[in-house]
């Protein structure tokens, strides 16, 4: 029998979408190999109540982990209980989310049990002795299969590459007591910076409108912020590097190889090249519209639908009929 | 203040690959190289800590092949003091074997940073630095996107997906470092010759097992190319028909 353990990732007590997908990975690998996923959920007292949502999506025990100092994430003492239970468990592979706080405590979990890393991947099967995965390297522009030996094997899964979904026999419910004091911790989390309050972060958004550096001026990124609001609290609004580069927009705002990985059900690309580094962190969308003056852009290539012309006659024409459509206006 | 940035070579991303004929690997005919995207922002921090601080040494550590000196000698000549080259015949897609190698040469040389870039542009991992910082027992803060450091001490900002997070860390640390915290200066003429008469040490590497090797390398499946609606505002009615009835997405 071989378990797969995840780490399910909270962040301000809330679980995050990829914390389920996390699950969803664990649960085909654990299928495969005929053993039980486990999924550590860590967090500030009261994360306890979140654990129903992991067992609904495939984990057979959800272990919790509480303490008073882990309101923030603290990445010595979270990945000292991680390490801790992997050693007691005899898990086949560890599986974390390839996200800023996935990919900070995994590469540590892994240094710290020996055992190799597979970061960033889309899909991982038993291979005999090895687990093989796929992972895009090259900024996107290749995809590796990788091969890995040994056990444990410590996976980290790009965000929207599996869908999670319900199963028949929800998991139990333990508590596991951190394997480490956060007091103890060298570097620690003092402050949490927020994104536009209320705004929804774009990895959750099933809209995503970005602009390049088409649309001329950071002003006119009003219009797609209004775009947005047509769309009734759905869109959350993305740039490329052009446009983070300049300081048009945050760096956070940046979508592609080098900034954030969506996977809407809509992308709108506005006044944007299409350049294959910012096609890689939106190219898993389910529909694509481009709007750009240039009809041989690049974006064109990859888009579902595309309108040629000027960005700032179109988008406020768009944004009326969106309202219309979603009774916003 | 004694740092030493971990620098990768990388082929320049701008151009178009293709899958070698083993088909686990790229082609690497005609390729142009240079400095892994981050680790040149590793780079220009660790060069701006020392001027600010006005003392102290930047110490460049690639591992590679010979060719990996190119490199070394790019970060000499933006005015890294010296380069030491651990040699290997090629470069392992396993990470933690990667990290054992650095850590072994890291380990004793008493400095107070040790940077590297947030990952890789061609393994893409991320996973080198936070390695090398748990074997060496080191504290680590990943994705810096603001620095400040000073009085043995360092605040740092991390970004989040929609959030940021402020780090406050101890010296010595390891740091992986995101882009955009500081232009990577470029190499000036003077600096260009100077780095050639800079040290540069060569040592075998101390690779770990390597676990972790390619199958396949694969240029990924294409995006069918959709249909041009229109041109102008006009076409917007005909956009949001198609949205909703035929892609079912409104
Ligand atoms: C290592 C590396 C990593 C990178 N990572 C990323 C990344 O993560 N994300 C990213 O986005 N980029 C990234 N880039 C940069 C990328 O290569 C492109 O330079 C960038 O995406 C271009 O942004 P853009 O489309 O806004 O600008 P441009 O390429 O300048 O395109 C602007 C477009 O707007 C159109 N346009 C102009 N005026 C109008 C108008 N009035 N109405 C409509 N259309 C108009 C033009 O026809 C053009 O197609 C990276 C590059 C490198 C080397
Ligand atoms: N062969 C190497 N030589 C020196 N530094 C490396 C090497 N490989 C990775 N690194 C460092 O580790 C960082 C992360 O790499 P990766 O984990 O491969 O994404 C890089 O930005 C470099 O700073």
């Amino acid at each position: 029998m071989a378990n797969v353990l995840a780490f399910a990732e909270s962040r301000g007590g809330a679980l995050r979408k990829v914390a389920l997908e996390t699950v969803t990975a664990a649960r085909a690998l654990a299928d495969s190999a005929g053993g039980e996923v486990h999924a550590i959920l860590a967090g500030a007292p009261g994360i306890g109540e979140l654990a129903a949502e992991l067992g609904a999506v495939g984990a057979d025990r959800v272990l919790v982990a509480e303490h008073d100092k882990w309101a923030h994430y603290d990445a010595e003492s979270m990945s000292a209980t991680v390490v801790a239970r992997v050693r007691e468990g005899q898990y086949r592979a560890v599986l974390f989310a390839a996200s800023a706080q996935g990919r900070d405590l995994s590469p540590r979990v892994a240094a710290a049990l020996g055992a190799p890393i597979g970061a960033d991947i889309v899909s991982a099967e038993l291979d005999g002795d090895a687990i093989r995965v796929r992972h895009p390297v090259y900024t996107g522009k290749l995809m590796a299969t990788l091969s890995i030996r040994g056990s444990p094997v410590v996976l980290s899964v790009r965000p929207n590459a599996f869908t999670a979904a319900p199963v028949a026999k929800p998991g139990t419910v333990e508590p596991l007591a951190p394997a480490a004091d956060p007091s103890a911790s060298r570097a620690v989390v003092t402050e949490m910076v927020e994104g536009a309050r209320g705004a929804l972060d774009l990895a959750d958004a099933p809209v995503v409108i970005s602009g390049g550096r088409g649309l001329k001026a950071p002003d006119n990124f009003s219009l797609l912020e209004e775009l947005a609001a047509a769309f009734g609290g759905d869109a959350a609004v993305g740039a490329t590097r052009a446009v983070t580069d300049e300081g048009w927009r945050p760096h956070s705002d940046q979508i592609g190889q080098t900034g954030r990985l969506v996977s809407p059900d809509l992308y709108l690309a506005i006044g944007i090249s299409g350049a294959i580094q910012h096609v890689a962190g939106m190219r898993t969308s389910r529909t694509i519209v481009a709007i750009n003056k240039d009809k041989d852009a690049p974006i064109f290539k990859i888009a579902d639908y595309g309108i040629v012309g000027d960005a700032l006659e179109i988008v406020p024409v768009l944004t009326g009929a969106i309202r219309k459509v979603r009774g916003t206006g | 203040m004694k740092i030493a940035v971990c620098i990768k070579r990388a082929p320049d991303m701008e151009q178009r690959f293709k899958v070698a004929s083993s088909g686990t690997s790229v082609d690497e005919a005609g390729l142009k190289f240079d400095m892994s995207d981050f680790d040149g922002y590793a780079v220009e921090v660790a060069l701006q800590l020392t001027e600010k601080a006005g003392t102290g040494e930047v110490v460049g550590i690639s591992l590679g092949p010979d060719n990996v000196q190119e490199t070394l000698r790019k970060a000499l000549s933006m005015g890294v003091a010296r380069g030491i080259q651990l040699k290997a015949d090629t470069v392992p897609v396993d990470a933690l074997s990667i990290a054992q190698a650095l850590s072994a040469e890291l380990k004793g040389g008493g400095y107070d940073l040790i940077l590297f870039g947030k990952l890789s542009l061609d393994a893409s991992n991320g996973s080198v630095g936070p390695m090398v910082a748990q074997l060496l027992g080191l504290p680590c803060v990943t994705a810096c996107s603001k620095l400040d450091v000073g009085d043995g001490r360092g605040t740092a900002r991390r970004e989040l997906e929609g959030a940021a997070e402020v780090v406050k860390f101890p010296l010595p640390a390891v740091l992986t470092i995101d882009e955009g915290i500081a232009r990577p200066r470029y190499p000036a003429l003077k600096g260009i010759m100077a780095a050639k008469k800079k040290p540069l040490e060569v040592k075998p590497a101390a690779l770990g097992d390597v676990r972790v090797t390619v199958e396949a390398m694969a240029l990924p499946a294409e995006r069918p190319a959709g249909k041009i609606i229109g041109e102008g505002p006009e076409a917007v009615p005909e956009l949001v028909r198609l949205l909703q009835t035929e892609a079912k997405v409104l």
